[in-house]
């Protein structure tokens, strides 16, 4: 592979990747460089296989074929996890005993701070930043399981965000979210990525997110079908696919 | 009066309740975390398991605490096994090795020339055959469980919560999950001599069900279950000794009473809660008058964002804040009147 020598410096390189699921190919033959700063996102119908791209990229579930490398260390053996901050697909069931907004943000923390300690100074600030920049200082005392959805969903951002990342995956953000909460994602992220933060997105809508993104990926049936910049027309396109050529920038040979 | 002084002067009531003061904290504790990841009945498990280590050592000649702790840690950790991996079988292979546990149990016991009287003491409780080793024992594992439990909390907290997301924090999940079975485990045998075997699993879940009636964070739930444990353990051992009736029925009555009263204060607490306004993200109940086509808001100098305090509301395709009893959206470099 002569992308090895140039590997150290994407913030995701993923190569020639297949992924199993129950037997099942969900990823065949993805390749995909991230470079630090950029903001991506990863389009496709349900089904594509765009959550399985980034659940493999940090590292959830096993690679079949090809390898993910993250910050130029092969996913594997990638220990600095507080320079990832992962945004899952909003919890589905409400665990069985209450947690409050702080505390599940605390767990944010975790990536930097070593067993049998308390919160440092440091720790404190860095949740009341998060808390802060989506909105629900507020809301710090509050049950989770008492919020909407959308509020919920700034909960589980200001936990990606408390370790500081330069890595910044989320899931379907803004599936299910308000209108309100959206925009104040939207502007959280935006922060981020004015800060020089790389950010992988899945979504099948983007919404208000579209005016920060600079790069779309679009995978159809576990393959990467458009790499490029973003426009209007292939977000539609993905879905109602019309008879591209190769001639068009970005559309791969499928 | 003179009962009561009488009763802490005895010693093998002393150590009934040392063992019950450790119990009712170890066991909530190790419990707020199996409620937390909705496996409340392991615990129960795990106890039919250690029967078949009681009785292990009643037939080799060991003290049955130690082989009950191997036991129930073997048997806990299969049963953490058969979970992550998350088959449909797990469930039917669970089954048989609770079943197994029993039955293992009382035919060793019979074979060890043991009545059902000996198994009653370990399947209900018993104040009188706590042996001063037994005492050690207790301590010690359940000043382990409880500085794991304690030291571990922001961990063991994320696993138990969102174990995908505890993973991309670089916890090692798998170990972390081990662990906690392995406590669950060791806290069975502490609780074996005051609760019992088959009733253990309920001074794990009751207290916690029992705080999360009134409680809103993981922190209080823990603290509150741990003092209602204490409660119900000392009161249950200090009510059985005065009627003579095996400790761990006394204790596990006493807890789900708790529980009831707790359950109708918190549906009141709730009821009054539920007076509070509704959700902000909802739509305010108040009147908005329609405005003309385009309205411009005069001399509107503050700009509205997410942040300003003004209740920010969906409205079609944008968002609207409410302003004095009216919207304001953001147009260009404007305010309109929606």
């Amino acid at each position: 592979m002569t992308a090895d020598t140039t590997a150290g410096q994407e913030a995701v390189q993923v190569v020639d990747l297949s992924v199993d699921l129950g037997g099942r190919p969900v990823l065949r033959g993805i390749d995909l460089e991230i470079r630090p700063g950029e903001a991506v996102v990863v389009l496709g119908t349900n089904g594509s296989g765009k959550s399985t791209l980034i659940r493999t990229m940090v590292g959830l579930l096993r690679v079949s074929r090809g390898r993910v490398s993250l910050f130029g260390t092969p996913a594997p053996s990638f220990r600095q996890w507080h320079r990832v901050g992962y945004v899952p697909q909003r919890i589905t069931a409400a665990s069985g005993v209450p947690a409050t907004v702080q505390e599940v943000v605390a767990s944010g923390r975790l990536s930097r701070r070593r067993l049998f300690r308390p919160l440092t100074a440091g720790d404190r600030a860095a949740i009341d930043d998060a808390l802060e920049v989506v909105g629900m200082v507020d809301h710090r005392k509050h049950a989770v399981a008492e919020l909407s959805g959308g509020q919920q969903q700034r909960v589980l951002i200001a936990r990606a965000l408390a370790s500081d990342p330069e890595l910044l995956i989320l899931d379907e953000p803004t599936a299910g979210v308000d209108l309100s909460s959206q925009s104040v994602l939207t502007e959280a992220i935006r922060e981020r990525v004015a800060r020089g933060t790389t950010v992988v997105l899945v979504s099948h809508d983007l919404g208000p997110m579209d005016s920060l993104i600079d790069r779309s990926v679009v995978l159809r049936r576990g393959r990467v079908v458009y790499d490029g910049p973003p426009h209007a027309a292939q977000t539609h396109a993905h879905v109602h696919p019309h008879g591209h050529g190769p001639d068009e920038p970005g559309w791969l040979p499928s | 009066m003179v009962a009561v002084m009488t009763l802490f002067e005895l010693e093998f009531m002393q150590r009934a309740l040392i063992a019950g003061l450790l119990t009712g904290l170890a066991a909530p504790a190790i419990g707020t975390y199996l409620v937390q990841r909705r496996l409340s009945l392991m615990g129960d498990g795990i106890g039919h398991v250690a029967i078949t280590g009681v009785a292990l050592g009643l037939l080799t000649g060991t003290a049955p605490v130690l082989t009950a702790v191997v036991v129930a840690i073997a048997g806990a950790t299969t049963i953490e096994f058969v979970r992550a991996r998350g088959k449909a079988s797990g469930d039917v292979a669970l089954a048989l090795l609770f079943y197994g546990g029993i039955a293992g149990g009382v035919l060793l016991i019979g074979l060890a020339g043991q009545g059902a009287a000996t198994l009653n003491t370990y399947l209900f409780g018993s104040l009188t055959t706590v042996s001063p080793t037994d005492l050690w024992i207790v301590v010690a594992l359940a000043v382990t469980v409880l500085v794991v439990a304690v030291g571990l909390s922001p961990q063991l907290f994320a696993v138990c919560q969102d174990e995908e997301y505890a993973r991309v924090t670089g916890l090692r999940v798998q170990a972390l999950n081990i662990l906690i079975a392995v406590m669950a485990a060791v806290t069975v045998t502490v609780a074996m001599r005051t609760v019992g075997l088959l009733l253990v699993s309920a001074l794990m879940v009751v207290p916690v069900a029992t705080a999360q009636q009134l409680t809103r964070s993981f922190r209080s739930t823990f603290l509150a279950a741990c003092g209602i444990g204490v409660v119900a353990c000392l009161a249950g051992i200090i009510t059985s000794y005065n009627a003579d009736v095996a400790p761990g029925a006394t204790i596990v009555v006493l807890a789900l009473a708790g529980f009831m009263v707790a359950a109708v204060a918190g549906a009141l607490v709730r009821r009054r809660r539920g007076l509070v306004p509704p959700l902000p993200d909802e739509e305010p109940e108040v009147h908005v008058p329609e405005p003309a086509a385009h309205l411009v808001s005069a001399r509107h100098g503050h700009a509205h964002d997410p942040k300003c305090g003004h209740p920010a509301i969906e409205h079609g395709d944008h968002v609207d804040y409410v302003h004095d009893g009216h919207l304001h959206a953001a147009h260009g470099d404007h305010w309109d009147e929606h």
